[in-house]
């Protein structure tokens, strides 16, 4: 599998990424940069986590502008795998690839922490080898990650089996439905607050992130 | 050159009468206005170390790790393995008490340029915080508001710029509620064969301005940072700078591709006084001179005079000198990262600074008359200046209902809370490096390229200097030292910052002069070399000083990169092992020294007295043998012994994520709440499983030092027994409650 992660002036999660995609899954990453104009032929497209354009204006207002999001998005519309942490699911709203937005958290502060997720669906390229029954320990860190759509927005996610992740227990920033993670219609793009890039190597205490990329990588493997 | 000033200009920038004869006796004539100002914020207290140099001189500086000390914008120690870490703390005190969120965000910025302007990319961030009380019916609303601010704006900038703020400390006492006290620290790594330095060199090289444009704001900074604070302060809040932590990053890594090309000979961030600092340093380092015009300087206003520009402190701005032909390279990668980049000089030959507006020249000084030629004084100081009696009041020994309830008290104090309101707000985890963060004794992070970790302390303790500066700071090198012990570190250098009050008062220069003293010899005692620091000095607010508070951070080596040993029981039915003993050294004066612990302030209410008595040789026995058994893995946590005693020590340990309880049993012929709450030095608990605890027995006689078994763990419950009888019992999770939310309480009651 080759991953693409794409560095946005101010992303800050990029190295992580690179990292635990190249080191703890043994991997094919390349650095995409936001002004790039070819995708380098990879299989999934990988927005990092950070303060793309120090979240003037609004978090990812600026960087869906960024010549980049333009092959995203025709690569999205095509089928292609795209996938949004923090930072990368706040521009997946504002290029409206996904749904809903995202505001500042209900105790107007940041908060880093580790939080237990539940997973809403196994039928996605995400999550095909995540188990329903059990909860993921994966960190979060934002200050706007309260996830907020219109009931009918909402209620749709649901019955489609669009909510990929939720919060187990404690709702941390205030989301509608308890909402971490949600997929597009074609299951093909998901965006999530949590991260699963943060999870990945025992040092850090969770490995509970790997599910999601371990998903990833079974999903491109072809059925026989 | 334009108009000259006078005499009364010059008091007004807060040079001194013989300050000024000395700067127009060299100059052979008056300055101008725009030399008067670069004089007087390089010969500032802030910039030039005037009172302190003296002093700083007597400490430890040289090590076989040390590759850079004092005189550079940061430390560098050798950590192995063909990296480096560059390290340094700073103060940002006074500009966070005017405006808190920018004050201290711009002292996070200052500091993260300090580190990525000698080449190493910042990996760590930690802070020392200090205030005043949040319950104060007085001063608790203001005090509230600051310790929001300083977190907010500590929050922000780190968080985006993209580091993790690891650890850090966070003190109240009435002293700070006129003067907080905000130190920042950062931590970078590099390859050892790429450090960048703060000199100019080549003469006919480009002097090259970088990042962000210059405009009005902290003019004077350094200045107002150099004198005590009064009713008018309010009216300083324009000499605060804003940050901005997005152009910081992209400056961060637009300077690393720059470094990165080869083309770059020196660089210096402008800092404290701005454009003028960072063009007389460079050049006084290099022994060149430094010729620029400001016409070049990118600036945010209009009609700025060339005295602003020279003082402005602006952030996220660098200045660097280039190989001449080789410019093209750097402002390529300034470009992409869309920042200016601008040739606004040149190295020459003179040794001067040349200053010239459109041409025309508005100031000529010899760098190195404004560098190493600042004013040097030796202060007259007498013995250190101390509010507090020698001796306390009568204490009777108190009931088990009343050692439990103070206790209780004490984990709720602002002091032994839990300070999760405040880190749960920093991102401690990106760069995924962070394997023991906030709430530890010490914080690590692993080194991916180096396969090592780097353990850090930073801790402070004015109480104690406040009774006994150079006892306090003997035993605050010990702390941070006794921190790096138990995640099973070796220390290997060390960065200072020295907050004092008015270096002009005889009993406060004697605080700060045997507060250093007593640095110097415990530094040389663990083999921690000071690698560079800051002095904040005039910290007073209408007269009245702060406690003495200085703050050490300390680096040392893990020789692996899995998660440490950590300070929480993990298992019940394992051994409690008391490295170091009960209470070592024994005391006859012990009532007297009880007197500065967090127990006579928090549940007797008075301070009095002297800080413990603390043995180096002891000490330095005691952590060599912690080191090993945590390096051996023979224990499963280990926690160092400090604010509190062995009771607050014993309860924290409790506080991990399955809540495992203890049963405490010590034999002892002192009173119960000396026994329990006195903060002898020296004493580290460990918990370690039966198989293991001879292993760890056998160390500690080895190295010499008192070992008892003073319990076991059990489920999630203390129990206490002195002599035999059982004092109390109280359940873990009552005691969580009341530590996890204190802060939280008392910072949003209105």
């Amino acid at each position: 599998m080759k991953f693409g992660v794409v560095i946005f002036p101010g992303s800050n999660c990029d190295h992580d990424a690179v990292y635990a995609l190249s080191r703890n899954l043994s991997q094919e990453v390349v650095e995409i940069w936001h002004r790039s104009e070819d995708l380098c032929g990879v299989d999934i497209v990988f927005l990092p986590g950070g303060f793309s354009y120090g979240d003037y204006l609004r978090c990812g207002a600026i960087a869906r502008f960024s010549p980049v999001m333009r092959l995203v998005k025709r690569f999205a519309d095509s089928g292609g795998l795209v996938m949004g942490v923090c930072n990368g699911f706040q521009i997946l709203l504002e290029a409206g690839l996904l749904p809903g937005a995202l505001v500042r958290n209900r105790n107007l502060r940041f908060i880093c922490k580790e939080v237990r997720l539940s997973v809403g669906t196994i039928d996605s390229p995400f999550t095909n080898r995540c188990n329903l029954e059990a909860a993921l320990t994966v960190p979060i860190a934002h200050g706007e990650g309260c996830y907020f759509a219109s009931d009918a927005v909402l209620d749709r996610l649901e019955t489609e089996g669009r909510v990929a992740f939720r919060y187990a227990g404690e709702n941390p920033n205030g989301s509608a439905r308890s909402i971490a993670g949600i997929l597009n219609e074609g299951r093909n793009v998901l965006g999530m607050m949590p991260h699963p890039e943060r999870a990945c190597d025992p040092a850090m205490g969770s490995t509970d992130g790997l599910a999601v990329f371990q998903s990833l990588v079974a999903a491109a493997v072809p059925v026989l | 050159m334009v108009a000259e000033v006078s005499e009364s200009a010059a008091l007004e920038h807060g040079l001194t009468r013989e300050e000024y004869d000395r700067v127009t006796n060299h100059l052979g004539r008056a300055p101008t206005i725009t030399e008067l100002g670069i004089v007087s914020v390089m010969w500032s207290e802030h910039c030039s170390y005037k009172s302190s140099r003296r002093h700083l001189k007597k400490l430890p500086t040289k090590g076989e790790r040390i590759l850079i000390g004092p005189g550079e914008n940061a430390g560098i120690v050798d950590i192995g393995g063909g990296w480096a870490a560059a390290f340094k703390i700073e103060s940002h005190n006074h500009p966070s008490y005017i405006e808190p969120f920018q004050g201290a965000t711009t002292g996070v910025g200052g500091i993260l340029r300090d580190i990525f302007t000698m080449g190493a990319r910042p990996v760590a961030v930690m802070d020392a915080l200090r205030f005043g009380p949040l319950d104060d019916p007085r001063t608790g609303v203001r005090n509230r508001h600051i310790l929001k601010g300083v977190v907010g704006g500590i929050a922000h900038y780190g968080n985006c710029f993209g580091v993790p703020t690891v650890g850090g400390e966070c003190v109240f006492a009435d002293s700070y509620s006129s003067n907080p006290l905000v130190n920042a620290y950062a931590l970078g790594v590099f390859p050892k064969d790429s450090i960048f330095l703060g000199a100019a060199k080549g003469v006919g090289n480009p002097v090259i301005y970088v990042g962000a444009k210059t405009g009005r704001d902290g003019i004077q900074g350094a200045s107002m940072a150099s004198a005590e604070f009064d009713e008018d302060s309010e009216a300083k809040r324009p000499n605060v700078q804003v940050g901005d932590p997005f152009l910081e990053k992209l400056l961060l890594e637009a300077c690393l591709e720059a470094m990165a090309t080869g083309a770059v000979l020196g660089i210096q961030d402008m800092g404290a006084a701005g454009l003028t600092c960072s063009t007389a340093e460079m050049g006084g380092r290099g022994g060149v001179g430094i010729e620029i015009d400001l016409k070049y300087v990118p600036q945010r206003e209009r009609g700025m005079t060339p005295y602003e520009i020279m003082l402005s402190e602006s952030q996220e701005r660098m200045l660097l000198v280039a190989r001449r032909g080789r410019e093209r390279e750097i402002f390529d990668v300034f470009e992409k990262w869309g920042l200016d980049a601008v040739e606004v000089g040149a190295v020459t030959s003179d040794g001067n600074l040349t200053v010239k507006n459109h041409g025309e020249v508005v100031a000529l000084l010899e760098n190195c008359f404004l560098t190493e030629g600042a004013p040097l004084y030796d202060r007259p100081y007498t013995t250190p200046w101390r509010a507090a009696p020698l001796d306390g009041p009568q204490v009777s020994e108190p009931t088990g209902g009343e050692l439990r309830d103070a206790l209780s008290k004490l984990l709720a104090s602002p002091d032994l809370c839990s300070k999760r309101w405040i880190w749960e707000q920093y991102d401690y985890q990106v760069r995924t490096n962070t394997t023991a963060g906030p709430g530890g004794d010490a914080a690590v992070i692993r080194l991916k390229e180096a396969g090592i970790s780097l353990a850090m302390s930073l801790d402070g303790n004015a109480r104690y200097c406040s009774l006994d500066p150079r006892l306090g700071t003997k035993l605050l090198v010990a702390e941070c030292c006794r921190n790096l012990a138990v995640v099973g570190a070796k220390p290997v250098g060390a960065t200072n910052n020295l907050n004092f009050g008015n270096p002009e008062k005889p009993g406060i220069m004697a605080q700060l002069v045997e507060s250093i003293e007593g640095m110097a010899e415990a530094c040389a005692h663990f083999g921690t070399p000071i690698t560079g620091g800051n002095v904040s000095l005039y910290n007073e607010t209408l007269g009245e000083s702060i406690d003495p508070t200085p703050v050490m951070g300390v680096v040392g080596i893990v020789e692996h990169v899995d998660t440490p040993v950590g300070s929480r029981f993990l298992n019940p039915d394992r051994k409690l092992i008391l490295l170091g003993g009960l209470l070592p050294g024994g005391d006859e004066r012990i009532e007297r020294r009880f007197g500065s612990g967090e127990y006579a302030k928090t549940v007797i209410g008075q301070t009095w007295g002297l800080p413990p008595a603390l043995d180096l040789d002891y000490e330095s026995a005691v952590q060599a043998a912690v080191r090993e058994a945590v390096q051996a893995s023979l224990v499963e946590s280990a926690h160092d012994l400090s604010d509190g005693g062995l009771a607050v020590a014993l309860t924290e340990c409790c506080f991990g994520p399955g809540k495992v309880g203890a049963r405490l049993a010590i034999e002892t012929g002192r009173p119960a709440h000396i026994a329990l709450f006195h903060e002898a030095p020296s004493r580290v608990l460990a918990s370690v499983s039966v198989d293991a605890a001879d292993y760890v027995l056998r160390i500690a006689r080895r190295h010499g030092i008192e070992s008892p078994i003073v319990g076991e763990t059990i489920a999630d419950e203390i129990v206490v027994e002195i002599n035999g009888s059982e004092a109390f019992r109280v359940p873990v999770a009552e005691l969580y409650a009341v530590w996890d939310t204190a802060l939280e309480r008392m910072l949003e009651a209105s």
